[in-house]
């Protein structure tokens, strides 16, 4: 399948080299080269006039695979590809339905851009209506006893390939283009929803932050920034920033809030739970957050975690819809962590003379694990560009964006 | 383009320079019959003195480029570049080109590189010259050239077969050249093949490192644009200061770098190397001893003494690096010759810069302990992201880390019993059978290890079949190796490729065991040159030693057999294979993967307190000496004596020359001709010659019969009479014949006494054969009426001469008035 795009080839065999060598870092940067890559696949994809969507899901999946393999610890990549692949399937069953139910107004029009507009209003109408069909049964559509998403695609396509092959070959080469276009445009939409989510969840500011509060994070998230900033037009309200060792991004982000004028204390990870009880409330970003609600987070934030519940502080996670990863972290292989260099953490030249048991000495060891993994009970609750939720509704959104089927690639 | 080429033909031209174009070259090519060759030919018989420098556009494709090197050196002594470097250094900086020595010129990892490259030697399961590309090639750099040497099929054949080769915006070249015996021969081919077009990297090819290369270079090009002579920046990195850690860190000596701290410039460079352990106590004190010259400390507020360094043997290098290699054709190694030749060269004035890595990682692999220390660090992730769960070299096989840095590769099959301890890396399709213990180890793939084995601390490679019982302690074992049950193999044993240990059989420690025989080479041959023998040796004789055995098939038995009533069952126990090599030396546990024993660090440990105990007590000395005098005046005595001894050296050369002329072996033209080369050896001045002719004509005057004072003057009379006009030629001042008198009074008190009681009559000759003018003597006495009265003796016996002389000088000086 792969072979049917040799153009994009180099790009793909580029992006997964540097994600390999780890030049690329930190999910929303991976989500969205990510997703540039897979909408060029798909343009450059060439798909036979008579294929379904099958043709664009395999090879979504062969440059999927690579990609999760070249740098496994990023969530975020298996993320959109499964996405990708969820949007193909919804676009496809879309088609298939306004095929069928007979909405064939545009059938029967020559004029390619009445078509398209008159198919475009109308097949989202209907796509909004097969969401319902595509998610997860919920009571209702189970009572409904309809047949299940996949099987009524397969059906649905094979009967109108049956009937209409040589009459309406046309027809089907357009169809094939049209699901192209709308998968490409319902990329660009995700592209777009990606490029502002953090400007989405900073509207929700006001809502969780009030006067006089005191907010506890530890690090440094671009989301985190603009949501304090967002609470900030209207409130005042005093942050607390854990400087988040090895990496100290908390610096930076006191530095960029006491520049914001916001009050601003820097504090040692260590102080977290001495400072707890003044707090509020804790706001963090996240690295992913797993299916069972449970979040991926930098190193040092269980900690917290646990401190606020300890204390009953609201443990409050900040994230895009990118970083919601379909997986369970049962497995302990799916939840990596990645070890960093140790030189992070210290200095090569400080700890050489301890580095290797030669001298007859017991080793030392340094360890730089990069996140923690924080149980869905610590969390209470998760701000996400499409609103706050608990970590128990989690599993409704993976449903609401992932298809069942492209969970296991 | 024409008109200039008639402008050329008349001679016009000393640069001929043909446009950076592909395009406009082939037209220039086509537009005249006679090729640029012939027009070469013809400025340079237009020309002849004129140095004709023919620049060949490096646009053109590479054998083009090629032809037109060859012929246009065909021609005569044209100068030729075969690229144009003043383009790469130009406003355009490119960089992204690396030189890559495959080949460490050194025999550390004898016996085990007489069958593989070291750089392919595997480093936790890949092989070590992966590491470095794949760091050049995540640090930006675009075109690699690896230069092989020793076992250069197997190098290239890698290369070729490696993903290297697949990737985009990344080339590996392989240059191969069969004849070098060091990395200066490696410079000087890639020089004349003419590949490097600006600044690159200059690396061996077992350097692991994971340094960001932007800013050294950044620094490099910034520097080189400021001062052109800037030709290198070497970098380093911070260690501890003490040589036990040298010694366990990477079995290396101490290094003393001195640098200025404002420019970063590298003002001298001294490896402990020399001094190493082999030598006494006393010595080796000594060698702590830096002797910097003044001239380094003259025009610099400060200089940094810097001896917590450790060299990583990564240098950035402008094309110059190149040229100043094919100059000096003696350079054969990096530091010991290059370096030092660089720092000591004061007329080109080339400079060397220095750049510290603060946080990366880097260090080259140059012997078996370092080989042991850096698969820990990668083990232990500091060299990330080139870590074993990242496959960076091979990506067909997954590789999962648990805790305390254990890695286990997919395809692996572990009894339940088996107990994998931390640090260790087991590859896949190897088995491990019950209650084996493996601790701190690298296991390579498709291995087979029996039940109640113990691996501690050991480096086990690919296809290594071990039986039940045995035991291995800090061990290198290579590829295909099989340990019979209940071998032993002590700490800093090296097995070699296919080796066989019998049953029951206990290695001895530090023990190096090899298929291929040792070669017994002269003992005081250079060991850069043994290696490349001895390499080269085996890479004639066996075409394919054993590498395929790493491709998975087992050891072919068959080949075998008939060789094994040559083993000695005493070295590799009864069923064995192999046979031990004799290093010769007793410092084995300073270079083995095995830790040093506790008594040699007690040892170290003593002997450096020993040494700054020392210090201390000489410091003492001296500074209470120092209280009035200070350190100035001791090197100038030493300076003196030197001058001494030189001047000695050089009086003693004139008259052996004037001799010969004396016996008529030479004339007197020669004479002055290498009395002239002798005087701008030794640099001295034309009163320094005068001074040891005159000496010598005394000499010679002195040598003939005499019994009287008479027939002193006599002699000395007719030598004078004869040889006169050759120190003539010699006096070219008045200041060189006052020199001839202060080496005349000189000889009379010292070397020849029977001169003195004639000094006046000499004089006097002196004057009259109009060696020495009258102005001289008057100068010389009155000079000395300021001296001694010791000085005077010779003044006063000449008094009444001199007296006349005055008086007649007068009287000329009244007479030119009076007219």
């Amino acid at each position: 399948m792969v072979a049917t795009m040799p153009d994009v080839l180099p790009l793909v065999d580029d992006f997964c080299t540097k994600l390999n060598r780890r030049q690329v870092e930190g999910s929303l940067d991976t989500a969205k080269l990510a997703l540039v890559l897979l909408r060029q696949v798909i343009s450059a994809q060439r798909i036979p006039p008579n294929a379904s969507a099958g043709v664009l899901i395999d090879a979504i999946k062969t440059v999927g695979v690579r990609m999760i393999a070249a740098n496994p610890i990023e969530l975020a990549v298996g993320n959109i590809v499964r996405r990708v692949l969820h949007i193909i399937r919804e676009e496809d069953a879309s088609l298939a339905t306004t095929v069928v139910s007979g909405v064939t107004v545009a059938v029967d029009s020559d004029d390619e851009d009445n078509l398209d507009i008159r198919e475009q209003a109308s097949s989202h109408a209907v796509a909004a209506a097969n969401r319902n069909v595509l998610r997860a049964p919920s009571l209702h559509n189970l009572l409904e006893s309809n047949p299940s998403p996949v099987k009524a695609d397969v059906t649905v396509a094979s009967t109108g390939d049956s009937t209409d092959t040589k009459s309406r070959s046309g027809d089907k080469n357009s169809r094939s283009w049209k699901l192209k276009h709308n998968v490409i445009e319902s990329i660009n939409i995700m592209l777009n929803e990606l490029q502002e989510y953090h400007l989405q969840v900073a509207e929700q500011a006001l809502e969780h932050i009030h006067q006089n509060e005191v907010i506890l994070t530890l690090g440094r998230s671009r989301t985190l920034l603009h949501f304090l900033l967002g609470a900030k037009k209207k409130r005042s309200f005093q942050v607390v920033v854990a400087e988040g060792s090895p990496r100290y991004q908390g610096h930076k982000l006191a530095k960029e809030l006491t520049a914001e004028k916001l009050s601003t204390t820097l504090i040692t990870d260590s102080a977290v739970f001495a400072m707890i009880s003044r707090v509020n409330m804790v706001i963090v970003g996240a690295h992913a957050v797993m299916a069972n609600g449970g979040v991926l987070a930098p190193v040092g934030l269980h900690m917290v975690a646990l401190a606020a519940k300890r204390h009953a502080v609201p443990f409050v996670v900040l994230t895009g819809l990118h970083k919601l990863c379909p997986l369970y972290p049962h497995n302990p292989f799916t939840l990596l962590n990645d070890m960093k260099s140790p030189s992070e953490v210290l200095d090569f030249g400080e700890l050489s003379d301890c580095l290797n048991g030669t001298t007859g000495g017991a080793e030392s060891h340094v360890f730089n694990p990069t996140f923690d993994y924080i149980p869905p009970e610590l969390v209470s609750l998760f701000i996400t560009d499409t609103g706050g939720h608990n970590p128990s509704y989690v599993y409704r959104l993976v449903a609401e964006f992932y298809s069942p089927e492209d969970i296991v690639l | 383009m024409a008109a200039e080429k008639v402008y050329h033909n008349k001679g016009g031209a000393i640069h001929v320079d043909i446009a950076c174009d592909v395009d406009l070259v082939r037209l220039a090519l086509s537009l005249t019959s006679l090729p640029v060759l012939d027009l070469i030919k013809r400025t340079k018989k237009l020309m002849a003195d004129v140095v004709l420098s023919v620049t060949v556009p490096h646009t053109l494709p590479l054998n083009e480029q090629i032809c037109y090197h060859l012929a246009t050196a065909g021609i005569g002594p044209a100068l030729n570049k075969l690229n144009d470097r003043s383009h790469a250094s130009g406003p355009e900086e490119y960089l992204g080109q690396a030189v890559l020595l495959a080949d460490s010129f050194a025999q550390q990892f004898r016996p085990i590189t007489d069958e593989r490259p070291k750089v392919l030697l595997p480093l936790v399961n890949v092989p070590m010259i992966d590491y470095t590309l794949e760091w050049l090639a995540s640090a930006g750099v675009e075109e690699v050239f690896v230069f092989c040497c020793a076992h250069a099929k197997q190098v290239t054949s890698h290369l070729e077969h490696s993903r290297w080769t697949s990737q985009s915006n990344f080339t590996v070249t392989p240059i191969e050249s069969r004849d070098c015996v060091s990395a200066g021969d490696a410079l000087r081919v890639i020089d004349q093949r003419g590949v490097v077009r600006g600044d690159f990297i200059l690396i061996s090819g077992d350097t692991v490192s994971n340094m960001s290369l932007k800013e050294v270079l950044k620094e490099h090009q910034e520097r080189r644009k400021k001062d052109k002579l800037a030709v290198m920046t070497m970098v380093y990195r911070r260690c501890k200061p003490h040589p036990l850690i040298y010694q366990t860190r990477l079995g290396s000596e101490q290094l003393l770098l001195v640098v200025d701290p404002s420019t970063k410039q590298l003002l001298h460079y001294d490896s402990m190397k020399e001094a190493g352990g082999r030598e006494s106590t006393k010595q080796q004190t000594l060698a702590r001893q830096v002797v910097l010259e003044r001239s380094l400390l003259a025009d610099r507020p400060a200089v940094q003494l810097c001896s917590d360094v450790q060299d990583c043997y990564i240098d950035i290098c402008s094309p110059e690096v190149l040229l100043l290699f094919t100059d000096n054709f003696d350079y054969q190694h990096l530091r010991r010759d290059f370096v030092r030749g660089l720092l000591s060269d004061e007329i080109l004035g080339n400079k060397i810069h220095t750049y510290e890595i603060i946080g990366d990682y880097a260090a080259r692999i140059d012997n078996l302990r370092a080989y042991d220390v850096v698969s820990k660090d990668i083990i232990h992730r500091w060299t990330y992201p080139m870590v074993p769960d990242i496959r960076f070299a091979s990506p067909e096989t997954g590789i999962k880390i648990g805790r305390s840095n254990i890695y286990k590769e997919d395809g692996l099959v572990l009894a339940p019993t088996t107990i994998i301890g931390p640090s260790t890396v087991v590859g896949s399709g190897t088995s491990i059978s019950d209650n084996t213990i493996i601790r701190n180890s690298v296991i390579g793939r498709g291995c087979t290890i029996g039940s109640n084995v113990v691996i501690e601390g050991s480096h086990i490679w690919n296809n290594v079949t071990i039986c039940d019982n045995v035991q291995i302690r800090h061990a290198v074992v290579c590829d295909g190796v099989n340990l019979k049950a209940r071998a032993i193999i002590q700490p800093g044993v090296v097995l070699s490729f296919k080796v066989v240990i019998g049953e029951d059989f206990t290695v001895p420690a530090y023990s190096k065991i090899s298929l291929v025989l040792q070669r017994h080479e002269e003992e005081n041959s250079d060991e850069e040159l043994e290696y490349a023998e001895a390499a080269s040796g085996v890479a004639g004789s066996a075409p394919s030693p054993l590498y395929d055995g790493m491709n998975g098939s087992q050891a072919d038995d068959g080949e075998e057999t008939p060789q094994s009533p040559r083993w000695d069952p005493l070295q590799v126990g009864l069923g064995g294979a192999g046979c031990k090599w004799s290093t010769g030396q007793d410092d084995e546990w300073r270079h083995s993967v095995a830790p040093i024993p506790p008594e040699k660090i007690k040892e170290i440990v003593a002997r450096e307190e020993e040494a700054e105990l020392e210090d201390a007590a000489r410091d003492m000395t001296t500074s209470s000496r120092k209280d009035n005098v200070e350190e100035q005046p001791d090197d100038d005595d030493d300076e003196d004596a030197d001058e001494e001894d030189d001047s000695l050296f050089f009086d003693k050369e004139v008259e052996a020359l004037f001799s010969r002329a004396v016996t008529g072996e030479s004339s007197a033209e020669n004479v002055v001709l290498e009395v002239d080369g002798l005087k701008l050896a030794y640099d001295r001045s034309f009163s320094d010659c005068a001074g040891a002719m005159f000496r010598a004509l005394l000499n010679l005057a002195a040598q003939g019969p005499q019994t009287t004072s008479r027939e002193l003057v006599q002699n000395t009379k007719q030598v004078l009479l004869q040889w006169g006009p050759l120190l003539r030629r010699f006096l070219k001042h008045q200041d060189d014949e006052m020199e001839v008198l202060l080496v005349f009074e000189e000889v009379c008190t010292e070397d020849r006494k029977e001169y003195a009681p004639v000094f006046a009559s000499v004089l006097q000759e002196l004057y009259d054969k109009d060696v020495i003018s009258e102005e001289a003597i008057i100068a010389w006495a009155s000079e000395k009426q300021h001296g001694d009265e010791s000085d005077k003796i010779f003044v006063k016996q000449c008094e009444r001469f001199i007296q006349w002389l005055q008086e007649a000088s007068e009287e000329d000086d009244e007479g030119g008035e009076e007219a």
